[in-house]
């Protein structure tokens, strides 16, 4: 077994990215080939890595009590050394196998998506979206799609991504983690403002920077927390010392009487409610849409996104320090439990009403997000371990797909000429003809977000959490939980019906058409992965295919837990329930907009739900209200008090005080005293010497004779004041 | 016998005499000459102030005293004289009012 050296491996997994990003910025950018070629041979390197180390890793017993890894002294920290390493356990090793597929698929896919091939646009700019180049054939021109300007920044970009995600994985400790963290929320920051000639873009790449910048403050809190009491970031290191989790639990911190492994579980968490987008700051997500398409796909759907709750995962043993399974949650649990549960609802709610293909999909994510969140808020570890899994393969390929329905939809209106919104799904219809390979991998990807019984990943990862809410007895977030996954098979069913059913309901649906090999690969490899990722997780309890299941996730994530084993018991209730609100959400989402057939035809829920419809279209006016609340007030606090009042008036009245005192008291010395004083004896010294220079210089004529006369004339005078002197005394 | 004072007078006369030479004649040898007139109104004030006073006591130290002022005047006069000659030679000039070169 011992072929390779694992613990170097895995070191070394997060490195080839890094070198592409740093080759492709400093010498080769001018390639474009040479770009792409260096970012996927990095991307396929740690790809390969990480598989070896997952192999290693499922194929060691015992993994969760000793990670493959190692660590080494980093910075000297007074008498001890502050630690970084690498460590795979069970977490990792699930993280480390969707992470690495997602990534790869989504280099190759961009290799499509960015137009490599095609000729360089005429009126194309940096940082613009490509507008389209003509070219002319036998005789007549016509327009196809132009290659990206900033083809190789965007490979460097999302190379120095991957870097980011791998370090966060593989890191032991929180340092190492957070270097991580950071680097991909300024990823995603560059990634979002990629095309940033657009005002909205800049908008929405500051929007998602400082929005998930507040999580991260309370969970850099959270960090400095844990560090000055327990004196290590090693997560191995503290969750597994049975004396430092018991003190952890036992002593209350001095923050609304909660014990300090609920309160930096809380903190700590607040940093993946940025990151993973949830309520109250999911806000910046939606917007994040900007962004090219694989990026929207990698960075906030099956990445970046997914680190926030892979964080609460590794912190579960703080966040449900103190709780047995079946006992009543902790606070910390239950703010989670509430926050996930809310957000899964109020996202969903929210992505019914959306008309930009993307933008749906990102209120999916913020909801699914939410379903995992509210899943570690009840306990049930394993269960948002495994949804974290089937849901970066089923969103990713979802953005995929909605990439190749945009790219099919520009490729069309350039085309024919036509100017309309690519994104908009009331301009789509009828693409599933056209575009056959995109539809039916979206097909897949809808039914596995849906919850499509049986064949679906999303089924069982949603099963396992309905299941563990009803049978640990949380009836209320069992409720939500259900309505949310109704509202999501409706709207995906809306989705799939508005896009590829019915007719073109414009010119350019019409004339959509398939994109390039390249791009269709990756869909087909993640749709394999949203159907099968699932199979690995079918619990034993479940009826008939329990049986020839081996329930091997739950056996391989279990002993990650802090205590033995699941709350007990399996009823059939919450299978009925997710088989029903998925099969119902479908049809039911069929239903009502198979007859939507004109671009200007008002939408049918509009008709039904009235100004509800209106509320959930503008996203319950959150992000007026956050203007409303926050934005226009820092705004007026910073125009009004900091710059007119505190600056303007305050600091420069001082400074200008203080130099008109320094202007006073330099002319009272100039004129009173360096003038008249200094420079008067100076100048006086200088012209005495001069004048009586000249007077005397007349005595030095050079004639011996008046010398001779003035000596026997002075000799007179002495010698008569003498002699008179000497008379007088 | 002749009393001291009019020797005196002698004297001072001719030093008057010679400070005036010097400082009124244009001609430099002139002025050389007003000075050997200085110097010897000084020596006989010397050897009548000797004669008066200490002739009888056998101290010979006036007479010695004016001996050396007579060389004084020889080695003057022979120094002054060859000054003369070689101003004479490069200004072509013996008058003392054009020999400024000193001039500040």
């Amino acid at each position: 077994m011992n072929t390779f050296n694992y613990p170097l491996i895995i070191w070394l997994l997060p490195v080839p990215p890094l070198l592409a990003f740093a080759l492709i910025v400093l010498l080769i950018n001018k390639s474009k080939k040479a770009s792409h070629w260096t970012a996927l041979g990095g991307a396929g390197l740690s790809f390969i890595g990480a598989m070896v180390v997952f192999i290693k890793a499922i194929g060691t017993s015992a993994l969760a009590k000793n990670p493959i890894g190692s660590s080494l002294n980093w910075l000297p920290t007074g008498n001890t050394w502050l630690k970084i390493g690498t460590a795979v356990d069970p977490l990792s090793a699930i993280t480390l196998f969707f992470v690495a597929w997602t990534i790869l698929m989504i280099f190759i896919y961009s290799v499509g998506y960015h137009n490599y091939g095609q000729p360089k646009g005429d009126n194309d700019h940096p940082g613009l979206p490509p507008q389209g180049a003509v070219i002319s054939e036998h005789g007549h021109s016509h327009r196809v799609p132009s290659i990206e300007p900033m083809y190789s920044r965007f490979f460097a970009l999302i190379s120095l991504f991957a870097f980011a995600m791998y370090m966060l994985v593989v890191s032991d400790n929180l340092l190492t983690l957070y270097i991580g963290w950071e680097v991909m929320g300024l990823c995603s920051y560059l990634l979002i403002g990629f095309w940033y000639a657009k005002d909205s873009v800049r908008k929405a790449a500051v929007k998602a920077f400082i929005t998930t910048r507040i999580g991260d403050v309370f969970m850099l809190l959270g960090i400095a927390g844990l560090y000055s009491i327990t004196g290590t970031l090693n997560f191995h290191e503290i969750f597994s010392n049975p004396l430092i989790m018991k003190g952890l639990t036992e002593t209350i911190s001095p923050v609304f009487g909660l014990s300090w492994a609920g309160l930096i579980g809380l903190l700590v968490f607040i940093g993946t409610v940025g990151k993973s987008a949830q309520f109250p700051l999911h806000v910046w997500l939606p917007d994040a849409m900007e962004g090219p398409t694989p990026v929207s796909a990698m960075i906030h759907a099956a990445t970046m996104v997914s680190a926030g709750v892979y964080l609460s995962l590794r912190f579960f043993p703080l966040i449900s320090a103190g709780w047995q399974p079946g006992e009543a949650l902790t606070p910390t649990m239950t703010v989670v439990a509430v926050i996930g549960a809310f957000t899964a609802l109020f996202a969903a709610s929210i992505a019914i009403a959306q008309n930009d293909i993307k933008r749906v999909l990102a209120y999916s994510t913020i909801s699914q997000l939410g379903y995992m969140v509210a899943a570690i808020g009840i306990g049930a570890y394993t269960a948002a371990a495994f949804h974290l899994f089937t849901h970066a393969f089923f969103k990713a390929l979802l953005f995929l797909g909605s990439g190749s329905v945009i790219h099919g939809m520009e490729h069309g209106s350039l085309h024919i000429g036509e100017h309309i919104d690519a994104q908009d799904m009331r301009n789509m219809g009828g693409l599933g003809k056209k575009m056959p390979v995109t539809f039916w991998t979206f097909v897949v990807g809808g039914l596995a977000l849906s919850g499509f019984p049986l064949i679906t990943a999303g089924f069982w990862s949603k099963d396992e959490i309905l299941s563990g809410a009803f049978n640990s007895a949380h009836m209320a977030i069992f409720v939500v939980l259900a309505i949310s996954a109704l509202l999501t098979a409706i709207y995906t069913a809306r989705q799939l019906t508005m896009v590829f059913l019915s007719v073109p309901r414009t010119e350019s649906a019409s004339h959509a058409s398939e994109n390039k090999t390249v791009m269709t690969v990756p869909l087909a490899v993640l749709a394999f992965f949203a159907i099968c990722a699932g199979w690995v997780g079918i619990p034993q309890e479940f009826p008939l295919l329990g049986k020839i299941s081996s329930g091997w996730l739950q056996g391989f994530l279990d002993s990650m837990l802090p205590f033995k084993g699941e709350a007990a018991g399996h009823s059939l209730i919450p299978l009925m329930t997710s088989l029903g609100v998925s099969l119902g959400g479908l049809l039911i989402g069929w239903l009502i907009y198979r007859r939507y057939k004109e671009a200007n035809q008002v939408d049918p829920l509009r008709l039904g739900l009235g100004p509800v419809y209106s509320l959930l279209q503008n996203k319950y006016w959150i992000d007026e209200f956050y203007s409303l609340a926050f934005i226009r007030p820092a705004y007026w606090f910073a125009e009004k008090v900091s710059y007119e009042f505190i600056d303007k008036k305050l600091i420069d009245g001082i400074l200008h005080g203080i130099a008109r005192i320094g202007l006073w008291l330099g002319k009272i010395l100039r004129f009173g005293l360096d003038l008249p004083v200094v420079n008067g004896a100076g100048d006086g010294i200088a012209t005495g010497t001069k004048k009586s220079g000249k007077l005397f210089s007349r005595l030095q004529n050079g004639k011996v004779q008046h010398y001779m006369g003035l000596a026997v004339l002075l000799l007179v005078i002495t010698g008569m004041i003498v002699i008179y002197l000497a008379a007088a005394f | 016998m002749i009393p001291l004072s009019w020797y005196l007078i002698l004297s001072g006369l001719l030093f008057l005499i010679g400070l005036l030479a010097v400082l009124i004649r244009k001609n430099s040898i002139g002025i050389l000459m007003g000075i050997e007139l200085i110097l010897n109104a000084a020596n006989i004030n010397l050897l009548a102030f000797w004669r008066y006073l200490y002739a009888n006591s056998g101290d010979h130290r006036g007479q010695m005293f004016v001996i050396v002022v007579f060389v004084v005047a020889a080695a003057e006069a022979a120094v002054g004289l060859a000054m003369i000659i070689s101003a004479y030679r490069r200004k072509n000039t013996i008058v003392a009012n054009e020999i400024n070169e000193l001039k500040g």
